[in-house]
C-alpha cells in the first residue's frame, strides 16, 4: 500500500480547510467519546478488567511462540490449515494461491485492517479476482476508491450526501427515482446489493479480533452480521490475522471482549461475536469446505523484547484516535498510513520505516488522553517518544531544528551562559512588546505568531529580579 | 534513600527549593513571585537556587536522550538537598517526578538519586493541598474565571480537584466550568511551532470554549498552555484575561494579565 505519511503536513493542511471532513470529524468527537465514557462509568469493574486484559496480553506476548504453535496445532486438528507469512508479500501470495486453487472469481470480505495493511484488494484485482467489501463502511470507501480513515469506522469521513451520490453512481441498475436520502434507506440499498454478492462469492476473507490457542478458533466482532455471511456461505474461508492476535483461552477472550466494545463504540458487546473453528464438519448445517489462516508477522516479532513490545497489546478499538485532539483536527487520511491516530503513529514507523513516517510520532501534543482511555494501558505517548529518539539518533529531523535544540541544550547545561542569554531575550522581547505587552510577530517565531500573539515578558527574568532582592 | 524521605516526618519548617521553570523565569516572573509568596507564607523555608535553568523537557520530547540526562543530572544535583522541590507547572513537575527516573538504568547510582529526588518533587498547587494540607487561602480576586486542566498535571500527576478547591475559597471569585476543560489546548511544547496549523485548530476550539463559558478570566497551572491560550485570545481580540493560578491564590493578580501591557 502506498503511504503518504511523508506528506503529513500537506495532508493536514488540506484536511484543516476541508469543510465536509471537518463536519464529519465532529461526529467522531461527539459520538464515540460520550458513549465510551457512559459505558465505562456503567461498569464498576471496568478498570479492573483493563488491568486483567493487559496482563493477559503481556503473558501471551512473553510466551508468544508457545501459544502460536498451540494454536496452529488446534487449527490443524479441526481440519484447517495455517500459513505462516513473514511479510505482507508472503501473505498476499498465500491468499492468491488459495483463491487460484479454488478457481475464485469473486471474494467477499469482512472488515479487516490486516488486509488493508497488506494491500490485498489491489493484489486480487490485478490478478483477476474481484474483492467485495461487505462491511458498510468498507463498502462505501471501496466504491470511492479510498482507504479507511478510522480503524473501526472506515468511512467516518464521508457524509451521507456523499454516500447517496456514490450509490447513485455505482448502483445504476436500480431505479433512478428511488429515495435514498436517509441513512436507513442507504443501509437497505447496500444490503440488497451485497446480498447477491455473498451467494456469488467463491472465497470469504475475514480478519480476526482474536485467535484462541486453546481451541484453534478465530473470533470476529461486528455490528452488521456481514462477517457471518462472509465466512459461512463461500466454499473457502480465509482468516487473515497478525501474530499478536492470539490469546490463550476462551476465558481470556471473554475478559478482553468486555473492554473492547465499551472502549470502541460504548456498546457492552458488539452485536455479533462470531467464532469459527475449522471447516464445516459433517454434522454442521453450513460452513466452508476449506478453512485457512494466514498468520502474518510483518515486523511484529521484531518489536518483541524492544521498547515497542507494549504496542502488541493493541486490540484495535480505536479509542486512542477517538480521544486524540490531533485526529479530531485532521482526520485519519492525513496520517497517510493504514493506521491513523496515536496507535498508527506507533505502528506505522515499524511497518513502513521511521524515515517514511517521522511526522506521525512527532505530530502529538503528548496530552496523554489516548493512554488514559486505552483499554490495554498502552503507554502511547511514551512509544511515540521512543520513535522520536530513534529519529533523533538517525539525524533525521531538519538540520535547523537539530542545531537549534543542540544550542539550547548547550546553554541549558551552562547556567551562567543561559542566564546571560535569557536576560537579553527578556529585554529585547519586552521592548518589542511595548505598552501592549505582546508581540504580533517575531523573527524565527513564525510558527507561533502566524496564529497567535506572543505575550511579552517583563524586562528582567525572574532569577535576575530575585537575585536583586525583589520578593 | 527513597524510603528514608518518604517515612521521615515533615519537619516543622520544610526546606523547599523552588524550581520556577524556564518559561516562568523568562516569560512571566510574576508566577515565580506568586509561588514564592505562597510557599513562604505557608511555613516553608524557601530557597531559589540561582543556577537553575530548565527541566530538560524540550530535549526529552525531541528524542535527545543524552542532553536530557545531562540536564536532569544537573537539576537533581542542584535540588536533591531540599526536603521538597516545588514547581509551578504540572508539565515540568511531571518531567521531574515521573520521567527523570526513566532516564537512568535500573540499579545505577543516578537511578537511585533520581528516584529519591522524584519523591520530593511536587507541582505547586498539589504541594499546597496534598502536602501542606491547606484547605483555604486568604486572598481576594474580583473575577469570574474558568479553569483549564493542563494535560501533564491532570493525567500524570492527578491534579484536578486541588486547584478548583483552593480557587473556590478565594473572595470575590466566581468559578465556572468551560466545556471540555480537560482537553489539550494544542500547545504541546515544540508541537505548537512544528505543527503550527494543527496547534491552531486545537487552540481555536479551546478559545471558543473559554469564551462560551462566559468567564472573564482563564486560569491554568502551566505557563506554556497559558501563553498559547492568551496568545490566541489576544490575536482574536478577545477581552478574556489569562493568568496562572498561583497569581490568584497568592493574592497577586493585580498586575497586567498575560499578554497585556
Amino acid at each position: 500500500m502506498l503511504i503518504t505519511a511523508p506528506k503529513f503536513k500537506e495532508n493536514a493542511a488540506k484536511a484543516l480547510v476541508d469543510k465536509s471532513l471537518q463536519k464529519a470529524l465532529g461526529n467522531v468527537e461527539r459520538g464515540f467519546v460520550a458513549k465510551r465514557a457512559k459505558a465505562a462509568a456503567a461498569l464498576p469493574e471496568f478498570d479492573a478488567l483493563r488491568d486483567a486484559a493487559r496482563d493477559i496480553k503481556n503473558h501471551t506476548l512473553e510466551n508468544l511462540d508457545l501459544y502460536l504453535e498451540a494454536y496452529e496445532e488446534k487449527v490443524t486438528a479441526a481440519g484447517g490449515k495455517v500459513h505462516w507469512a513473514s511479510t505482507a508479500e508472503d501473505a498476499r501470495d498465500a491468499i492468491l494461491d488459495i483463491c487460484t486453487a479454488a478457481n475464485a472469481r469473486t471474494v467477499t470480505k469482512g472488515k479487516s485492517m490486516i488486509t488493508e495493511e497488506i494491500g490485498l484488494n489491489d493484489h486480487l484485482e490485478v490478478n483477476g479476482i474481484h474483492p467485495v467489501e461487505t462491511d458498510l463502511g468498507e463498502y462505501i470507501i471501496q466504491l470511492r476508491g479510498e482507504t479507511p480513515s478510522h480503524i473501526i469506522a472506515p468511512a467516518v469521513h464521508v457524509n451521507k450526501e456523499e454516500i447517496e451520490a456514490d450509490f447513485r453512481r455505482v448502483h445504476t441498475h436500480l431505479p433512478k427515482d428511488r429515495q435514498i436520502t436517509e441513512p436507513t434507506a442507504l443501509l437497505s440499498e447496500a444490503r440488497v446489493v451485497l446480498r447477491q454478492e455473498y451467494f456469488n462469492a467463491d472465497v470469504g476473507i475475514t480478519g480476526a479480533n482474536f485467535l484462541i490457542a486453546e481451541t484453534g478458533s478465530s473470533i470476529i466482532v461486528t455490528n452488521e452480521g456481514n462477517g457471518d455471511l462472509t465466512q459461512t456461505l463461500p466454499r473457502v474461508h480465509i482468516v487473515v490475522a497478525s501474530i499478536e492476535k492470539v490469546v490463550p483461552t476462551l476465558e481470556d477472550v471473554s475478559t478482553i471482549l468486555r473492554v473492547l466494545a465499551r472502549s470502541a463504540t460504548g456498546q457492552d458487546m458488539s452485536v455479533y461475536t462470531t467464532l469459527s473453528t475449522g471447516p464445516r464438519r459433517p454434522e454442521d448445517p453450513d460452513g466452508p469446505d476449506e478453512y485457512h489462516v494466514i498468520l502474518l508477522d510483518n515486523g511484529r516479532s521484531s518489536m518483541l523484547g524492544t521498547e515497542f513490545q507494549d504496542m502488541l497489546r493493541c486490540i484495535r478499538c480505536g479509542a486512542c484516535m477517538n480521544h486524540c485532539p490531533v485526529y479530531h483536527a485532521v482526520g485519519g487520511h492525513a496520517y497517510g498510513s493504514v493506521y491513523p491516530g496515536p496507535m498508527g503513529a506507533v505502528l506505522t514507523p515499524k511497518l513502513w520505516g521511521i524515515d517514511q513516517s517521522g511526522h506521525l510520532p512527532n505530530a502529538s501534543t503528548f496530552c496523554g488522553r489516548c493512554e488514559s482511555v486505552c483499554p490495554m494501558h498502552i503507554p502511547l505517548p511514551k512509544m511515540m517518544r521512543h520513535w522520536r529518539e530513534r529519529a533523533f539518533e538517525a539525524h533525521q529531523e531538519p538540520a535547523a531544528q537539530r542545531y537549534g535544540l543542540k544550542l539550547w541544550a548547550f546553554m541549558a547545561k551552562r547556567p551562567k551562559l543561559y542566564h546571560l542569554a535569557t536576560g537579553i531575550a527578556a529585554r529585547v522581547m519586552s521592548l518589542l512588546g511595548g505598552a501592549k505587552g505582546r508581540l504580533s510577530s517575531l523573527p524565527l517565531a513564525g510558527g507561533w505568531t502566524k496564529h497567535r500573539d506572543l505575550p511579552a515578558p517583563e524586562t528582567k527574568t525572574f532569577l535576575k529580579q530575585w537575585a536583586e532582592g525583589k520578593r | 534513600m527513597t524510603s528514608e524521605t518518604s517515612t521521615r516526618p515533615s519537619p516543622a519548617r520544610p526546606k523547599v527549593g523552588l524550581f520556577v521553570t524556564c518559561l516562568v523565569d523568562l516569560m512571566r516572573p510574576a508566577v515565580g513571585f506568586a509561588a514564592a509568596r505562597l510557599l513562604s507564607n505557608n511555613g516553608c523555608d524557601l530557597a531559589v537556587p540561582p543556577e537553575q535553568t530548565c527541566c530538560g523537557q524540550p530535549a526529552f520530547n525531541s528524542g535527545d536522550r543524552d542532553d536530557t540526562r545531562a540536564i536532569a543530572e544537573q537539576v537533581i544535583a542542584t535540588f536533591e538537598g531540599f526536603d521538597y522541590v516545588v514547581v509551578p507547572s504540572g508539565s515540568c513537575a511531571a518531567m521531574m517526578k515521573v520521567h527523570y527516573p526513566e532516564l537512568f538504568a535500573a540499579g545505577s547510582n543516578w537511578r537511585d538519586r533520581a528516584e529519591a529526588f522524584s519523591a520530593k518533587v511536587f507541582e505547586l498547587v498539589s504541594f499546597l493541598t496534598d502536602v501542606l494540607k491547606i484547605e483555604a487561602l486568604d486572598a481576594r480576586f474580583e473575577a469570574s474565571a474558568t479553569y483549564h486542566d493542563s494535560c501533564s498535571g491532570l493525567r500524570e500527576l492527578g491534579i484536578h480537584d486541588q486547584p478548583r478547591k483552593l480557587l473556590s475559597g478565594i473572595d470575590g471569585l466566581t468559578m465556572t466550568e468551560m466545556k471540555d476543560p480537560d482537553i489539550c489546548c494544542g500547545f504541546g511544547g515544540t508541537f505548537c511551532v512544528k505543527y503550527s496549523d494543527i496547534s491552531n485548530a486545537i487552540v481555536e476550539r479551546k478559545a471558543a470554549n473559554i469564551t462560551a463559558s462566559g468567564a472573564d478570566t482563564v486560569l491554568a497551572g502551566d505557563l506554556g498552555c497559558l501563553l498559547n491560550m492568551a496568545g490566541k485570545l489576544k490575536r482574536d481580540g478577545s477581552a478574556v484575561k489569562a493568568r496562572h493560578v498561583a497569581e490568584v491564590l497568592a493574592g497577586m493578580a493585580d498586575t497586567p494579565a498575560i499578554g497585556e501591557g
